[in-house]
């Protein structure tokens, strides 16, 4: 937090030496600071919960969710940092390709996995079987 | 970019290294095919994310094509592990009708 507010402050100080506040400088490096910290959060709590959780499907739930959401997180991060219009375009292209296949790939090793036979592990309480479910 | 910002990108790009490592001791020690290839393609998403920020860190910003190339080649190759291991064989459809397989409503 104390490094938001060094980074905003040296930007205020360095639009002062113009003598006009750049306050789209501002915006973005507060933008970019938040917005990569809250990305890497993602990512490694992701990453953690892959390591830590018991179960395959639990597992895939934890890189699933965070991944996706981490991954935009983090290339706003280098959107509001990019100085030229193709940057930004590629930069868009990338996140929208992540935002697609991501998620798809997720559902394609679930349903992969849910296919061959692995079972999850259940506790005490255990969703209604599909057969019940149909009758 | 202020030097203040490059060390912050620095330090972001430390902290993803460190996520990919810890992700492939999950590739390493997986129990199962489907917890190594969940590994996999989550490594691949965060080695597009270390690629952009380093195109970043170094300043030469055509690095951020190698990273959509990676992306997309990352979502293709989980796809066809993925078709391999079901069908044990790549040159099959993927909406093929069986009507001995598990879950089919009919």
């Amino acid at each position: 937090m104390s490094l938001i507010f060094a980074a905003a402050a040296e930007a205020a100080h360095a639009a002062d030496a113009a003598h006009h506040t750049d306050w789209w400088g501002v915006i973005s490096t507060i933008g970019t600071l938040i917005s990569m910290s809250a990305g890497l959060f993602f990512v490694l709590a992701g990453t953690i919960g892959v390591l830590r959780l018991p179960d395959f499907y639990t597992r895939l739930h934890a890189a699933g969710m965070t991944d996706t959401l981490g991954a935009e997180l983090i290339l706003l991060a280098l959107i509001f940092q990019a100085d030229n219009l193709q940057m930004v375009l590629k930069l868009l292209l990338v996140a929208f390709f992540l935002f697609v296949t991501s998620p798809t790939a997720t559902h394609a090793v679930a349903h992969a996995a849910y296919r061959a036979g692995l079972k999850p592990l259940l506790g005490p309480y255990r969703a209604p079987d599909i057969e019940e479910d149909a009758s | 970019m202020s030097p203040l910002m490059g060390y912050f990108m620095l330090g972001s790009a430390f902290l993803l290294i460190i996520s990919m490592a810890l992700m492939l001791m999950r590739l390493i020690g997986g129990p199962t095919l489907y917890d190594r290839l969940l590994a996999v393609n989550s490594f691949g998403t965060k080695t597009v994310l270390f690629l952009c920020v380093f195109c970043f860190i170094i300043g030469r910003p055509d690095g951020v094509d190698i990273a959509l190339l990676y992306a997309l080649m990352n979502f293709i190759a989980t796809i066809a592990v993925l078709k391999f291991f079901n069908y044990r064989a790549l040159d099959v459809g993927l909406m093929q009708r069986d009507e001995t397989r598990r879950g089919d409503p009919s």
